[in-house]
């Protein structure tokens, strides 16, 4: 089953197209990675997706409407969307930031109701965040403060989820950390979880669903099976991968990879 | 684990604190002067209508003008919250990004064209010298794509202001109107009469409560505009509502008691120290708290030299410009 999709979308500056006439769909209550090399347009492919920038042409349509006529709040109850790095907040607690996340649900100066406290509660309790709840947020570590960020998308109990690098700038642990509760949201509350991911590897381990991009245009698009391939990789790194096995998961996983010959021109 | 715990005094106790200090400061105001009166007199001069020299003078000449002080005070570091959290950009000042300057381009032009408009009149064109100001600033801001960092603002903010000043200043050279424009702009609050009161606070009440009404979504604007996006905050219309207030508040300011610099720079750093970057008590604490800012720099104007005026403009700006450093200096963060 498929609610949110893409309709012929380019996005871009005046003549110069970032993305490219691009249709695609996204499947429900899945865990989708978006993958492609620097500047292929996968963030803005994910800002436009989430009305955060405007198309040239095309539409994205959630439930079969097009989310640039819908009302922006009432969009808001329904998916949320984790920035790439948001900017620091100083002097906000972690418990102030997350409670951000109920403003959809809010009207005037937005007094906080019983059921908002308690999805509030709810959020940094699933993020492991609730001994955080009274510091400030710059006083945490970059882990932390990206599962507070994710606390705060989750208190807006959306059903679907986007995020543009959720790992960048974190260590492996953390990395792992931050994947796998989306991995959990997703399993035990069916989310449908959108992201863009750097790491290929991670990719192909969490995703059900993996997009590869370049220059704006869909190279591939299928299960990590399909998609992580020598053959695949090639067209949207320029890379020459050579293909294992996860020996844990049993997913696809580029062991190791050289630049292909004549790339670097 | 005491920094567990929530914040430990409450945000009415401040506010309450805020008031009280406004208060003080407000009866300092009152008694102290180029002509030193009594506590008594000042009572007397705001509750009866008893009419001895020294009360019609309270009355009439002192009195409109610290009320003068506290709108201006108070509308002058709204204005600078709202522009500090709508640009995230903690040098942000109505006067250091040329809203002040366009105002004054705007009076010079109308004494020139209009010389007998009426106070109504003058506050108008303020508003639109000061939307003109800042149009021009951010649009330039705007010609660079991926935007704007704060320094780079203030400089074109500089650029702007200098060049609306030349304008003003060639424009009352030319119509022989030198006098009567730095009269207004440099006079502080000189000369401030009820009759402009009565124009002006109305106008800035209503700014501020529509500020204050909208200080939420302050809030979520200055934590990244993406953020506000997917909470759902409309955020052109909400930067083109707090835009209007900000002009509103600067242009009144403006037309009361002309250029005045880093006083929106100043109070909205020292009140986050103080109550936190929740615009919802960012707001209404800069409000009392620039008035009392005013209210101080303007008595110590009035009496620091007496019987002659210093300046207002320059005592706050004798007092921005080193924080202004340690703002540059601190990448933004005055208190930490």
């Amino acid at each position: 089953m498929v609610r949110l999709y893409t309709d012929d979308l380019s996005i871009g500056y005046g003549d110069r197209l970032i993305v490219k006439g691009l249709s695609i769909s996204i499947p429900d209550k899945k865990i989708t990675t978006i993958i492609g090399a620097n500047g292929c347009g996968k963030s803005t492919l994910l800002k436009t997706m989430t009305r955060i920038i405007s198309q040239q042409s095309g539409a994205v349509l959630l439930d079969g409407e097009n989310i640039a006529k819908q009302n922006t709040k009432d969009l808001a109850s329904k998916m949320a969307i984790l920035p790439q790095t948001p900017e620091s907040v100083s002097g906000l607690t972690v418990g102030e930031l997350v409670s951000y996340g109920r403003f959809p649900y809010q009207k005037g100066l937005g007094r906080l109701t019983k059921e908002d406290y308690d999805v509030i509660e709810w959020a940094l309790d699933v993020t492991g965040t609730t001994e955080f709840k009274y510091r400030s947020v710059d006083a945490l570590s970059g882990g932390q403060r990206q599962r507070v960020w994710i606390a705060m998308a989750l208190a807006q109990e959306t059903e679907i989820i986007f995020l543009d690098e959720p790992t960048t700038y974190l260590d492996l642990a953390h990395q792992l950390e931050v994947l796998s509760l989306l991995q959990k949201l997703n399993k035990e509350q069916e989310r449908t979880i959108i992201m863009v991911l750097h790491d290929l590897n991670q990719a192909a381990r969490f995703a059900d669903y993996i997009i590869a991009l370049k220059d704006g245009e869909i190279v591939k698009a299928g299960n990590c099976e399909d998609v992580i391939t020598a053959d695949v990789l090639e067209k949207v790194f320029a890379i020459d991968a050579h293909i294992g096995i996860d020996p844990r998961t049993n997913k696809p996983m580029c062991v190791t990879y050289d630049l292909l010959e004549g790339a670097n021109k | 684990m005491t920094k567990e715990k929530q914040q430990s005094i409450p945000f009415v106790i401040k506010f309450i604190v805020g008031i009280i200090v406004l208060i003080c400061i407000f009866t300092v105001a009152m008694v102290f002067g180029a002509a030193n009166t009594s506590v008594r007199e000042v009572w007397l001069a705001i509750t009866s209508d008893s009419a001895s020299d020294t009360i019609t003078m309270i009355r009439e000449i002192r009195l409109p003008r610290e009320v003068g002080a506290i709108f201006v005070g108070a509308a002058l570091s709204v204005a600078g919250a709202i522009m500090q959290g709508m640009t995230r950009n903690p040098l942000a000042d109505p006067g250091l990004l040329g809203l002040t300057a366009g105002a004054n381009a705007a009076l010079a032009i109308t004494f020139a064209l209009l010389p007998s408009i009426n106070y109504f009149g003058i506050m108008i064109a303020c508003f639109i010298g000061a939307a003109i100001g800042a149009v021009l600033v951010f649009g330039i801001g705007m010609l660079k794509r991926g935007g704007f960092s704060p320094l780079r603002m203030v400089l074109t903010g500089t650029a702007v202001s200098a060049f609306l000043y030349a304008i003003a200043d060639g424009v009352s050279l030319y119509f022989k109107i030198s006098k009567n424009v730095s009269m207004w702009t440099a006079g502080g609050l000189v000369g401030t009469a009820w009759s402009q009161l009565q124009l002006i606070t109305p106008i800035i009440i209503v700014g501020l409560i529509v500020a204050l009404l909208l200080s939420r979504q302050l809030t979520l604007l200055s934590l990244s505009e993406e953020v506000a996006v997917g909470l759902g905050q409309n955020t052109m219309r909400v930067k083109i509502i707090l835009f209007f207030i900000i002009i509103i508040l600067v242009g009144t300011s403006v037309a009361l008691v002309g250029n005045m610099a880093f006083i929106g720079l100043m109070v909205p750093h020292i009140v986050r120290a103080i109550v936190g970057t929740d615009y919802r008590l960012v707001i209404p604490m800069s409000a009392i708290t620039g008035a009392s800012f005013m209210l101080l720099a303007d008595t110590v104007g009035r009496t620091i030299n007496a019987p002659y005026e210093t300046p207002i403009a320059a005592i706050i700006a004798v007092l921005g410009l080193p924080f202004f450093l340690i703002i540059v200096r601190r990448g933004g963060k005055v208190f930490s």
